[in-house]
């Protein structure tokens, strides 16, 4: 399909077509101008940092260094323990959320009574500020001030697994709702006859919801998977209040951190920063290549 | 294969819309079946519930004998054909083909058979790996045919399968799903609010209004005795002209003059019904004539009047000419549904038409004679919209 549709976009397009993408481009130019001069700047500024030793406990010893501070950061065990935790509760978060997401997506599309009001409280967690619910989680699992701490006995924060467990829940109540809403967005894509058909042509309700509704939810199934990934990447605030990071809770942004602005290394922290970007970027990319002909705009069926 | 019996079969929405009410009908095993009727008098929703997408709010619906009021779409066997063509966009049209029949787990060898025979019966061959959306209407409404008729299944269900063409295109399409039927012989309920297609493609129609059925009947019988002004004002085009008109000592009066009762309406008339003074008379267009093409012998069943030709209409075959009559029009519930369904503003006044020979003379602006078959007139009781004229 999408080498069928390459091979007809490629030949000269029409007044009508190159207009119509002259347009387009004039269109985003605005938005693409100010993207580059918000984002792109700090970028290569950090960039040219992480090309430096720069220590701000030792500034006069401040010199251009190449990739050092690459190999440095890339041969640092903290760095993999953090990059692991990091991708564990990516991979767990987003999996979990994906399904319940989908779940609750299923739910909201269907009630017919009080949409309006499950569709509020479910999105009530994604509505309030990370630092206050996970401020509540932490109170919530300290021994003395909280009532699961009891009910897990004693102090899971101060256990690795459970901590982390701990963490990716914080993550899981809190963005869930967001999962949930993108897919609804999919899920109304579905028309009602399509389902009806397959209903007719003998697919069971499980047999619909895999092989019609999936297959036509796949843009923003995608759409979804790819924001929260990204955002699971990047963990910071729940990891920062909940464990700072101890008994080996880190992620790398949390790692970052501790390096830029508790450690006064800018190198060093640049050069984190630059690689979890280079991270973030690979899982774009693989995610546009792997699920590339369900990505939006490359589908044929939507150009028409 | 198999017979369908609707038995007392209603629908009543959640939100209270009684949306079909005691439906009875049967349907004999390979019949073609037309559901038609004026937009919201239920037909998608009798559609749905032998399907099996609504629930039966009270009645029975028995399947080849069986009651499968509770029975899932999926175990009825029936397949059903969309307004929308409801294809799946991301299979191709072989894999949309054979979807039912991979639910089914039947073996690859037999889907692939069938998938071929079926595009071979619809012409799809050389379509066969494009995806739904690189394909013409006429093409998609083929796929979604052939869908259905892969798994041979009991009954086909079309719910306006071909609104979405092009009038051509549509004329095209009710001959082939007219010869798959036949070819097939399947029992088959076709919905539409197409007069033509319900005249044409159906062994009987069904006339639906408010959820109720009027009449059933085949299209050749509900055009010559409808049973009320409903069914005569829904059943072919040019619509039946409907005229006030009071009957008295056998004699009916009307703003185009006054006509005998010939001995058969008269009869009919007259036979057990209470006495009405003020009717409806229905007229269908080709019983009016220009008088001066009615054969001598054809003259003495019939009447004359004489009009002023408004419009002349030249078909080719014949002539269509308009002409309107004084005084007030035929008013009645049933009329001024029909006319709010088409979209006019009454259906019982102003215009009349006569369907007269290719050879006569008539000319717009002048006047003409015009002969009535008096044997062909309907009487219509205006309150209850009942055919006085009917007989069952
Ligand atoms: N889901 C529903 N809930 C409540 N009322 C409904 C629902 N679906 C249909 N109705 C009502 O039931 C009546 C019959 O609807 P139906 O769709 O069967 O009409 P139809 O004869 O198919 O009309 P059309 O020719 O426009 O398709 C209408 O008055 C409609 O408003
Ligand atoms: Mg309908």
């Amino acid at each position: 399909m999408s080498t069928h549709a390459a091979v007809k976009a490629k030949p000269v397009l029409s007044e009508g077509k190159k207009a119509e993408r002259r347009l387009g481009l004039l269109l985003c130019a605005p938005a693409a101008f100010i993207m580059i001069a918000v984002t792109a700047w700090p970028i290569i500024y950090s960039f040219w940092l992480s090309l430096q030793r720069y220590d701000l406990k030792f500034p006069d010893k401040q010199e251009f260094i190449g990739l050092e501070n690459y190999t440095a950061v890339l041969s640092s065990p903290y760095w993999w323990d953090a990059f692991g935790i990091t991708a564990l509760l990516t991979v767990i978060t987003v999996v979990i959320e994906l399904v319940l997401g989908m779940a609750l997506a299923l739910v909201m599309h269907r009630t017919l009574v009080g949409r309006g009001l499950v569709r509020t409280s479910a999105l009530i967690p994604y509505g309030i500020v990370t630092v206050v619910a996970a401020f509540s989680w932490k109170y919530a699992y300290t021994p003395e001030t909280g009532y699961l701490a009891e009910l897990f006995g004693g102090a899971p924060l101060t256990d690795k697994a459970s901590a982390l467990a701990i963490i990716a829940s914080a993550e899981i109540w809190k963005t869930t709702p967001f999962m949930a809403l993108l897919l609804m967005a999919g899920l109304a894509l579905v028309p009602d006859d399509m389902l009806k058909a397959a209903a007719m042509d003998g697919a069971s309700g499980w047999q619909r919801f895999t092989k019609i509704m999936v297959p036509m939810m796949k843009p923003a199934i995608l759409v979804a998977l790819l924001f929260r990934t990204l955002d699971a990447f990047r963990i910071f605030d729940n990891i920062f209040v909940l464990t700072a990071g101890s008994q080996g809770t880190g992620s790398v942004s949390m790692l970052t951190y501790n390096n830029l602005i508790k450690g006064l290394n800018l190198g060093i922290g640049s050069t984190m920063s630059v690689l979890i970007f280079v991270a973030v970027a690979i899982i774009a990319f693989v995610f546009i290549k792997v699920f590339g002909t369900a990505a939006p705009g490359s589908d044929n069926g939507g150009k028409r | 294969m198999a017979d369908i019996v609707l038995d007392k079969v209603t629908k009543k929405y959640p939100d209270g819309a009684l949306a079909v009410q005691e439906v009875n009908l049967e349907i004999a095993d390979g019949e073609f079946i037309i559901l038609v009727g004026p937009s919201g008098c239920g037909k998608s929703t009798t559609l749905n519930m032998l399907a099996g997408l609504e629930d039966i709010t009270a009645g029975e619906l028995r399947i080849g004998g069986e009651r499968v009021n509770e029975k899932a779409p999926k175990d009825r066997d029936i397949a059903m054909v969309f307004q929308s063509y409801a294809l799946y966009p991301h299979m191709t049209v072989r894999e949309n083909m054979a979807f039912p029949l991979r639910l089914a787990k039947i073996d690859d060898k037999i889907v692939d058979a069938k998938v071929a025979e079926a595009s071979k019966i619809l012409d799809l061959g050389q379509h066969l790996d494009r995806k739904p959306s690189n394909l013409s209407g006429g093409q998609r409404q083929r796929v979604a045919m052939g869908r259905a008729i892969v798994r041979n299944p009991k009954a086909f269900l079309m719910d306006e399968p071909l609104s979405n063409l092009d009038a051509k295109l549509r004329v095209q399409m009710r001959t082939e799903v007219s010869r798959l039927q036949k070819n097939l012989g399947t029992t088959t309920v076709y919905v539409t609010h197409d007069q033509t297609e319900a005249m044409t493609l159906g062994d009987r129609v069904v006339v639906m209004r408010g959820g109720a059925v009027q009449q059933v009947g085949s299209p050749q019988y509900l055009y010559e005795n409808p049973a009320n002004l409903f069914v005569a004002g829904f059943i072919g085009s040019p619509a039946m002209n409907f005229i006030p008109a009071t009957l008295e000592n056998g004699e009916l009066s009307t703003a185009l003059g006054t006509f005998p009762l010939s001995d058969k309406v008269r009869r009919m008339a007259e036979r057990g019904r209470r006495p009405v003074r003020e009717v409806i008379m229905g007229l269908r267009p080709e019983h009016l004539e220009d008088a001066s093409m009615v054969e001598g012998a054809n003259s003495s069943r019939g009447a004359t009047f004489t009009t002023q030709v408004d419009v002349l209409e030249s078909m080719g075959s014949d002539k269509y000419a308009y002409f309107s009559i004084s005084g007030k029009r035929a008013s009645s519930a049933q009329l001024d549904e029909l006319a709010a369904d088409v979209g006019v503003s009454d259906l019982g006044a102003g215009q009349t038409v006569a369907r007269i020979s290719a050879a006569s003379r008539a000319k717009e602006g002048s006047s003409l004679d015009v002969w009535v078959d008096l044997d062909k007139i309907q009487l219509f009781d205006p309150e209850s919209g009942k055919a006085l004229t009917y007989s069952d």
